[in-house]
């Protein structure tokens, strides 16, 4: 059964550049401005992974929002490939299946099985009958090593499990770009290092660009190609990491001195960060 | 690299267990048993309150006027098999489930229409609110002036005491359906109709389920009364809450008493029913 995850081994990504310039977003609940993101620029190349870190609260979701077509953005432009999303004409982008979200909670739904989960994207762009959708579907999830639970609700399975099958049910669509918005918070350490691993290996699969939202420093230096450090908010890029740790990488990378001179060098800029909010949210709450 | 594979093959075989019966594993739990001693003993103070009046002259308050287990099993022996005894139940399961089979069709589309679009919940909803808190008995003396007959009141009123909760249920359930999983259909490509007919309906059973378990006990409620109140006239409803009012009338305290458990047999299986329902139309919910 051919699956439509596999690029040819090692072909360049040709598609899912996202330019995001000078974003601005400005909040007005009850006429009291509040600014999310001032003036953010970042340029993600086709197939770039691409790590978003900044203390909880700083705006790095709206960003992604903004790039889902989730809200609207009040300043600057956003483009995919050259083709504008949203900007001052079209403050919000349409949503559409060349981006999809991989939530902080997981969205998979408790109603379908594994199987028709991943099957409900093709099904609802009626990309192939239903027959096949379910069927590719299924060979999606066992190349995912999920065969054995493809017939299981998202109820009856680990958080891991489920978070796996969301991304595979990701995937399937093609998507130009992959959203995640902390996908793995919730998890321990253990399951972390397995959920990321096996999210390399769809990476090294697919190339597909990856927009991946985290506040652990580590795992964004251990998945990233490349590492925005934000300001807390408003969200600004404080400080970008190139990450030139060789690929395929594994949990060995995680103890190998490069990557601890990756995180030394981020963790001042964090850090930083942190404690500002931290501040910041001891004011509002005095 | 070693991703995580579930290759059922490789894992070694489960153990094998063998599968108890339904009934073995029933016997087998304490908390049958604890319900069982619970049910009993409650006879057990019931008819030793007769007992105490009848045999040693001791008024004990409420039970003095109670006629003992007994004495109404010996009653409900001679009811069972009359057929008038039959023809009320089936009188009163006729109107509720007419009733609350009208409720649900007009209900459950009316909850998700108040849902999904703003313009209907805004001039739809305040009228609602303002009836929904009028008690279903409230509306039994007009519901005889408007209907043409009993019967049709009846219904009516009954349709009424399941209509609003199965409203405010269906309402409320289609509007707590988180934001992400529309957000996740939407990004994939789902058109407004996948989006009601494949997220917001699946994610609404729940609360159908709810609101039609709910809407059943008040259904069961509001028919006994209005056949107290309108069946007992002179062209005779019928139903098992005539049954109790013409044993009243007979001075029968036993039959008024097997009326009632008649009532609650007939409730428990008209939830049993539903729950069943519930569990084949929403497989996913075995799972919890």
């Amino acid at each position: 059964m051919q699956t439509q995850l596999n690029n040819p081994a090692g072909a360049p990504a040709s598609k899912g550049a996202i330019s995001i310039r000078n974003v601005t977003k400005v909040y007005d609940p009850d006429g009291a401005q509040v600014m999310a993101v001032d003036n953010c620029s970042m340029e993600i190349a086709p197939g770039e992974v691409c790590m978003i870190v900044g203390p909880s609260g700083c705006g790095k979701t709206t960003l992604l929002n903004a790039i889902a077509g989730f809200h609207s953005i009040t300043g600057g432009e956003i483009l995919l490939d050259g083709v504008p999303l949203c900007g001052a004409k079209k403050p919000l982008a349409d949503q559409g299946s060349d981006r999809i979200v991989v939530f902080q909670n997981g969205a998979l739904f408790p109603w379908k099985t594994l199987a028709e989960n991943v099957a409900y994207g093709p099904m609802v762009q009626g990309r192939w009958p239903k027959a096949e959708c379910i069927e590719r579907a299924r060979s999606a999830l066992n190349e995912a090593g999920l065969g054995a639970v493809a017939d299981k609700y998202p109820g009856e399975v680990s958080s891991g499990m489920a978070r796996r099958a969301e991304i595979v049910r990701a995937l399937i669509n093609e998507p130009k770009v992959l959203l995640l918005d902390e996908p793995y918070r919730a998890m321990d350490a253990l399951t972390k290092q397995i959920m990321h691993e096996a999210l390399l290996e769809m990476y090294d699969r697919t190339k597909v660009t990856i927009y991946f939202i985290t506040h652990d420093l580590e795992e964004a230096i251990f998945l990233g190609d490349r590492v925005y450090v934000m300001t807390t908010r408003p969200c600004r890029v404080k400080k970008v990491i190139d990450i030139n740790l060789p690929r395929p990488r594994d949990y060995h990378t995680l103890t190998s001195e490069a990557f601890r001179l990756l995180v030394q060098e981020a963790d001042e800029a964090v850090h930083e960060e942190a404690i500002k909010a931290f501040q910041a949210g001891e004011r509002e709450m005095a | 690299m070693s991703a995580v594979t579930l290759d059922p093959a490789a894992a070694p075989p489960p153990p094998a267990f063998r599968r108890r019966s339904k009934l073995e594993r029933t016997l087998s739990n304490a908390a049958f048993w604890r319900g069982l001693a619970g049910l009993l003993v409650f006879l057990l103070v019931w008819q030793a309150g007769g007992f105490l009046h009848t045999s040693l002259g001791i008024d004990v308050p409420f039970f003095s006027k109670l006629p003992a287990p007994t004495a109404v099993a010996a009653a409900a022996s001679e009811v069972v098999v009359q057929s008038g005894y039959w023809m009320s139940w089936i009188e009163s399961i006729k109107r509720v489930m007419i009733g609350f089979l009208i409720a649900q069709l007009i209900g459950i589309p009316f909850g998700l229409f108040l849902a999904v679009n703003k313009y209907f919940r805004d001039i739809f909803f305040p009228p609602f609110e303002i009836l929904r808190p009028i008690p279903p008995l409230a509306w039994v003396p007009a519901a005889l002036i408007f209907w043409p007959t009993n019967e049709m009141s009846i219904i009516f009123v009954t349709f009424l005491g399941a209509f609003f909760t199965i409203v405010i249920n269906v309402l409320g359930g289609a509007r707590t359906i988180d934001v992400r999983y529309l957000r996740a259909a939407q990004s994939m490509g789902a058109t407004q109709w996948h989006l009601f007919s494949r997220i917001i309906l699946p994610g609404t059973l729940p609360s159908i389920f709810t609101g039609a378990a709910v809407g059943m006990g008040i259904t069961w409620n509001v028919v006994l009364a209005a056949e107290m109140v309108s069946g007992g006239g002179s062209q005779s409803g019928g139903g098992l809450g005539f049954f109790i009012w013409s044993s009243y009338m007979g001075g029968s305290m036993e039959h008024i008493i097997v009326g009632m458990i008649s009532i609650g047999i007939a409730g428990y299986l008209s939830s049993a029913l539903i729950r069943l329902l519930g569990e084949r139309v929403m497989p996913w919910r075995r799972a919890f």
